[in-house]
């Protein structure tokens, strides 16, 4: 189905991916905004992986693996960052990452 | 060879007896202490007497010469294997000559004491402290080697100092006890120092080898010089000073007069015969060395000689009788450091050391006496001050008959005992230094005269309204009194060039009347100037006064010497320099180490805006951070 | 079973018993108990170390066992006592065993308080019988650790800043002791093969004298704060005016005797070509402390700063002797050390006692004690005593020892630092003097004061238990200076090597 698809392109979508995932979590103010960015940047990495796999070692099943097991930790990191997300929006009515800096010295 | 081991037994019942009064004295009534203490010390005295007649009259002479014997000794402490501290007993004509002296006159106070203490509130605690201090005098005397001699000397002066202190509710005797203990002490600082030299240079510390003629100390002194002396001078200067500080010599005296705010008993013992003689002691028992080091000598003879003069100067105008008695004692004692200080080695040339353990003797005798009567008056009239007293030979007479004994015996009128011992002072220094003999001649007309001011002072004189008529003390005090003037009366006619001698050989004097009548004739001079002027109320004295005010305050005020310590210790040392350093301390020291912290401190808080809690702000670094990374890796790495 | 464990042992167990303590005097009996036990044991091996000598026997090191205990650094549970650790533990075990029945009225967290002060004097017995130089930091942790707890907590005072203060300085002291530890460790085998921190081994190497100039600072400094080294002595004053009385007892009688130990049995023994190098700076520094500690306490008027400042100058006199690297002067050293540790556990217990009564710390606010209460008057003249030098009690045998040591070096200089050094017996004496005529003779003030009760048994014990040591000492002292030269035997064996 991909046969004719470059290695290339699939790089390039992963790095624009990355960077909009880094980009969302550097500027976004709004937690829920920021953990998406961080899917963002876990996807980039499983594409990559699965790429890889497929282009460079057909026979190998490793890239794939990994995917599966990012998209894993991901949803557990996912249910985690909400749970914890909610309990700051009980207590302070707000998820501005910006007000979130009682962690200081 | 008699076996002289029980000797130790003299020193040791003391000891027991201040344990026992000490932890179970106060589960029984006051009295007890007083027996106890006395009873055993009655004991220590018998020990003595025949220790002394078996020395001196039955095994210690051979040959004619008398042996140097250590009756005990048992190890106490090593240093190294030459540097050991033995404690024993050594047995020679001055330590037994010192026995008897020291437990004759710490009996007759424990007696006296019996009656002067009662129902004071301390009278256990008296007892303790008196035989204590009669352990570590005999301890001191008795010593073989000089680290012993030092050991005893140190607790000769705390149980001086907690029987100056003993009324310690009274401030005054708080600061005299206090300075007491702290000039002493400075004094031995230098004992040590000394002690610490010359037990180096000879690698020893025991008499026996350092006074042998052979041993390391004059056979082979050491010829090492610091600042233009030999070591052994500044080592015998140095030791001299602790003997110094003890026995109240110029400029360390200034302890002594106010030492007098002890109870009377104890000025008498420890201020007057035993303990402020142990300097003179010192001095005797080092005399072999002495004799090698001209120059310290020279110093013991000046320095004994200027206070000696310098005392009875002062004793002229003081009106505390107990503080007059004290300087006596301190121009006393410059004599008999004089003494020794003109004395030579051996033979006739050694008459001075024979006086000078002469005058040391009879003046146990007759300075006890005086201060006991003083005790005994003060009892009666209830005041120190001689403008208190007058007519008393009528109400106290025989304090008077005794106090006027020991007054002749100290002014040197024969044949009571002071002329016999400072007649051959006397004709020792006259054959040595002629200055030194003016001054001594000088001090002898003083001595009689303020001697005399007081005894006229006293007992003649107008008549005081007392409050009660005073009387007599009881048989307790009065017993002693009466002993002591026997000993005052007689002393004087015991053989003591046969007996104690430098070189321990006997040898012949006699009387020289060329010395002696000058003497005497002085000392009634000086008998006369004092009837004159105190026999009956005049106006004399103050006229004297008067046209020599200057030095007459100068006088007064003991020469300002006192003052002189109180600026060096209070304003140099307390102020200008223990403040300064406590200052130092909290603020330098204390502060560079907080400043330290402070640095520490501000430096964190500088740094601690990094951790500035916004989470975005630390991905910003991260990834600022990763990317210069991945740029230093990919175009730098090559 | 070795019978120096128990040292350890028994300390583990009284906390495990104070643990399951039902109330304060459950507490307070379970650690009297648990002390005393610990006396004996000490008393037993000071007696099996003599009889053991007396039988012949001239092994360096007695009742030694080894266990190894994390294999791969080569590091030693090893453990072992001479003439000078013996002694030591006999210091440590009265005053402990003082320090209980001193602390007998803390009502404050009883249960915390004496779990602490058991675990810091376990730290020291095992500090002292240590052969390993890793244990030895360990337990010397361990002992420097709960003061600052035992400060902050039951001290008085501004007690957060001074148990800051001495923690932080002690735990500076420590860095430097680590470093140095390590340059130990990382040239005890210069031949190449397996590195040790055994005391023994090491002292048998010879260390190249580069490394030992470099380490032999880091230790003595190091040890050297513990045993208040001018001029890094000032936790001292703050720390002991603080901490409650057994602490300061505990802390003046034995945690500074670490200090003096350490540089002893470490800095000196096992780099003794730089101890010789360098004794000169040192020397000069102790002769400061010696007499500026004794000139700062006159001024002071807080009886425990006193007698801070007068530690100051005691602790000052056993770094001076060590450095003088004969056998008289460390003989000196240690017994300055012993003697020290009873008499101001003495004074601060006494200080803790009269401040129950008075409530003032403060010399010129108090007056004519020795009137209400003759025992501890009394009690405060002897310990004053002691510590003026009297001969008779255990200060005087200590600094005799010591100047006559000292003053056997040839030249001149260390003689001079002598004569400085003993000049202090004066000024100890005046501010000694001034205390007692100060806080206890003279009039009665305050009239508050003559409600004042005399001591209560538990006082007159500890009291009584610290006096009977100075005076033991101080009446006989040649057993245990013999006991100490048989132990000083190889370090001075050593340091005469390395002259050589």
């Amino acid at each position: 189905m991909f046969e004719g698809v470059p290695l290339s392109w699939f790089l390039v979508l992963s790095t624009i991916m990355f960077f909009v995932g880094v980009y969302g979590f550097l500027v976004r103010k709004n937690l829920i905004t920021m953990l998406m960015s961080i899917e963002l940047i876990l996807n980039s990495v499983c594409i990559n992986f699965v790429a890889f796999n497929k282009i460079l070692y057909p026979d190998h099943m490793e890239g794939m693996f990994f995917t599966i097991f990012i998209i894993a930790v991901a949803a557990a990191e996912a249910s985690v960052a909400i749970a914890i997300i909610i309990n700051i929006y009980r207590r302070i009515v707000n998820i501005d990452v910006e007000k979130m800096n009682e962690m200081k010295y | 060879m008699f076996d002289f081991s029980y000797t130790i037994w003299i020193v040791l019942i003391p000891f027991f007896a201040f344990l026992l009064i000490g932890f179970l004295g106060h589960k029984f009534k006051p009295v007890v202490s007083g027996i106890v203490g006395s009873a055993g010390l009655f004991t220590s005295w018998i020990l003595s007497i025949f220790t002394a007649y078996k020395y001196f009259f039955d095994v210690g002479k051979i040959d004619g010469v008398y042996q140097q014997i250590i009756g005990y000794h048992t190890l106490w402490l090593r240093f190294s294997d030459t540097l050991y501290i033995d404690m024993g007993v050594f047995i020679d004509p001055i330590s037994v000559m010192m026995l008897i002296v020291v437990t004759t006159v710490s009996l007759m106070a424990h007696i006296y004491s019996t009656g002067y203490m009662k129902g004071e509130k301390g009278f256990m605690r008296f007892y303790a402290s008196l035989s204590l201090f009669t352990f570590a005098m005999l301890g001191l005397v008795v010593a073989t080697n000089i680290f012993q001699m030092y050991i005893f000397w140190e607790l000769v002066g705390v149980s001086s100092y907690l029987l100056i202190g003993f009324y310690y509710e009274r401030p005054s005797a708080v600061a005299a006890s206090k300075k007491a203990f702290i000039v002493t002490r400075f004094a031995d600082l230098g004992f040590l120092i000394g002690i610490l030299l010359l037990s180096y240079y000879t690698g020893t510390f025991d008499f026996l080898t350092l006074t042998s003629p052979t041993g390391p100390a004059i056979g082979t002194p050491p010829t090492a010089t610091f600042i233009g002396m030999s070591v052994m001078t500044w080592a015998m200067i140095l030791i001299f000073m602790g003997g110094a500080g003890k026995s109240a010599m110029f400029p360390l005296h200034i302890w002594l007069p106010d030492a007098m705010e002890g109870p009377t008993p104890v000025s008498a013992l420890i201020h007057a015969a035993t303990m402020v003689v142990a300097g003179v002691y010192l001095v005797a028992r080092m005399f072999p060395i002495y004799v090698t080091v001209p120059i310290a000598l020279q110093v013991v003879a000046w320095v004994g000689a200027f206070s000696s003069l310098f005392a009875a100067v002062i004793a002229c105008t003081q009106h505390d009788i107990k503080r007059v008695l004290a300087y006596s004692t301190m121009s006393q004692i410059g004599y008999m450091m004089c003494a020794l200080g003109v004395s030579g080695m051996g033979g006739h040339e050694g008459l001075g050391y024979m006086a000078s353990m002469f005058h040391l003797f009879t003046h146990a005798f007759f300075k006890a006496l005086l201060f006991l009567c003083a005790g005994a008056i003060i009892h009666a009239v209830h005041s120190n001050y001689m403008y208190d007293m007058g007519g008393l030979r009528k109400f106290l007479p025989i304090t008077h008959i005794t106090f006027l004994i020991a007054c002749l015996a100290i002014a040197g009128i024969p044949p009571f005992a002071g002329f016999y011992s400072k007649d051959e002072i006397l004709v020792a220094a006259y054959h040595h230094d002629t200055a030194l003999f003016a001054i001594e001649y000088i001090v002898a007309g003083l001595t009689a005269f303020y001697m005399f001011r007081l005894y006229f002072g006293i007992f003649w004189g107008k008549k005081q309204d007392y409050h009660h008529t005073p009387h007599d003390p009881p048989l307790s005090m009065t017993l002693p009194l009466i002993f002591l003037a026997f000993g005052a009366m007689f002393a004087g006619f015991v053989p003591f060039s046969a007996l104690v001698t430098s070189d321990r050989l006997a040898f012949d004097i006699h009387t020289e009347w060329i010395i002696a009548i000058p003497s005497i004739v002085i000392a009634i001079v000086g008998i006369g100037v004092a009837y004159m002027m105190y026999l009956k109320p005049t106006q004399i004295p103050a006229k004297i006064a008067r046209s020599m005010s200057g030095f007459y305050t100068a006088s007064y005020n003991k020469f300002y010497i006192d003052q002189l310590y109180l600026f060096i210790t209070k304003k140099i040392i307390f102020n200008n320099i223990s403040r300064p350093i406590a200052w130092f301390d909290r603020h330098i020291v204390d502060g560079s180490m907080n400043g330290i912290s402070y640095v520490t401190n501000q430096a964190s808080d500088k740094i601690k805006g990094f951790q500035s809690g916004q989470l975005q702000q630390y991905a910003m670094v991260f990834v600022s951070g990763v990317i210069a990374l991945a740029l230093v890796f990919i175009y730098l790495w090559t | 079973m070795n019978i120096l464990l128990l040292l350890i042992i028994i300390p583990i167990l009284t906390i495990i018993g104070i643990l399951f303590a039902r109330d304060n005097k459950h507490v307070r009996v379970i650690s009297a108990v648990g002390m005393t036990f610990q006396l004996i044991v000490s008393a037993i091996i000071i007696l099996w170390y003599l009889a053991e000598r007396n039988a012949g026997n001239t092994a360096e090191i007695l009742f030694a066992s080894n266990y190894v205990w994390y294999e791969t650094l080569n590091i030693h549970f090893y453990i072992g006592v001479d003439g000078v650790s013996v002694a030591m533990i006999g210091l440590t075990s009265i005053v402990i065993f003082a320090g209980i029945f001193a602390s007998w009225e803390v009502n404050d967290l009883p249960k915390e308080f004496f779990t602490s002060l058991i675990l810091l004097s376990g730290g020291v017995f095992g500090f002292f019988i240590s052969l390993d130089l890793f244990t030895m930091f360990l337990f010397y942790e361990i002992a420097v650790i709960p003061m600052y707890l035992l400060i902050g907590i039951w001290g008085s005072g501004p007690r957060q800043y001074s148990a800051m203060k001495l923690t932080l300085m002690l735990m500076g002291g420590s860095a430097l002791i680590l470093v140095g530890l390590l340059g130990l460790y990382f040239n005890s085998n210069p031949a190449g093969g397996p590195l040790t921190f055994d005391i023994l081994e090491i002292a048998k190497v010879q260390i190249p004298l580069n490394s030992q100039l470099f380490f032999f600072p880091f230790l003595f400094v190091g040890f050297g704060v513990l045993g208040a080294l001018f001029p890094f002595h000032t936790w001292s004053p703050d720390g002991h005016a603080s901490a409650p009385t057994a602490v300061s007892m505990l802390h003046a009688g034995v945690l500074m005797k670490l200090g003096g130990y350490g540089c002893y049995r470490v800095a000196v023994f096992l780099l003794p070509d730089a101890a010789h190098e360098m004794a000169w700076i040192f020397i000069i520094l102790t002769a400061i402390g010696v007499i500026y500690g004794a000139l700062g306490a006159i001024w002071q008027k807080d009886l425990k700063y006193i007698n801070a400042y007068s530690s100051v100058s005691h602790c000052a006199l056993v770094l001076f002797a060590i450095l003088m690297f004969n056998e008289t002067a460390m003989n000196g050293a240690i017994m300055q050390m012993i003697s020290h540790g009873i008499m101001t556990a003495l004074f601060f217990a006494l200080i803790g006692m009269i401040y129950g009564r008075t409530h003032t710390r403060y010399v010129n606010e108090m007056s004519g004690l020795m009137k209400v209460m003759p025992f501890l008057a009394v009690a405060y003249v002897i310990g004053g005593l002691a510590s003026l030098g009297l001969p008779g009690f255990s200060g005087f045998v200590a600094e005799m020892t010591i100047f006559v040591g000292a003053f056997m070096h040839p030249d001149t200089f260390h003689r001079v630092a002598t004569i400085i050094a003993a000049s202090s017996i004066v000024a100890t004496a005046v501010y000694i003097l001034r205390v007692v005529g100060m806080m206890l003779y003279g009039k009665i003030t305050n009239p508050e004061y003559e409600q004042i009760t005399d001591a209560k048994w538990y006082e007159r014990l500890s009291t009584a238990t610290l006096i009977f040591g100075i005076t033991a000492i101080g009446i006989a002292p040649l057993w245990l200076s013999n006991m100490i030269t048989a132990g000083l035997g190889p370090v001075i064996q050593k340091l005469l090597l390395s002259v050589n």
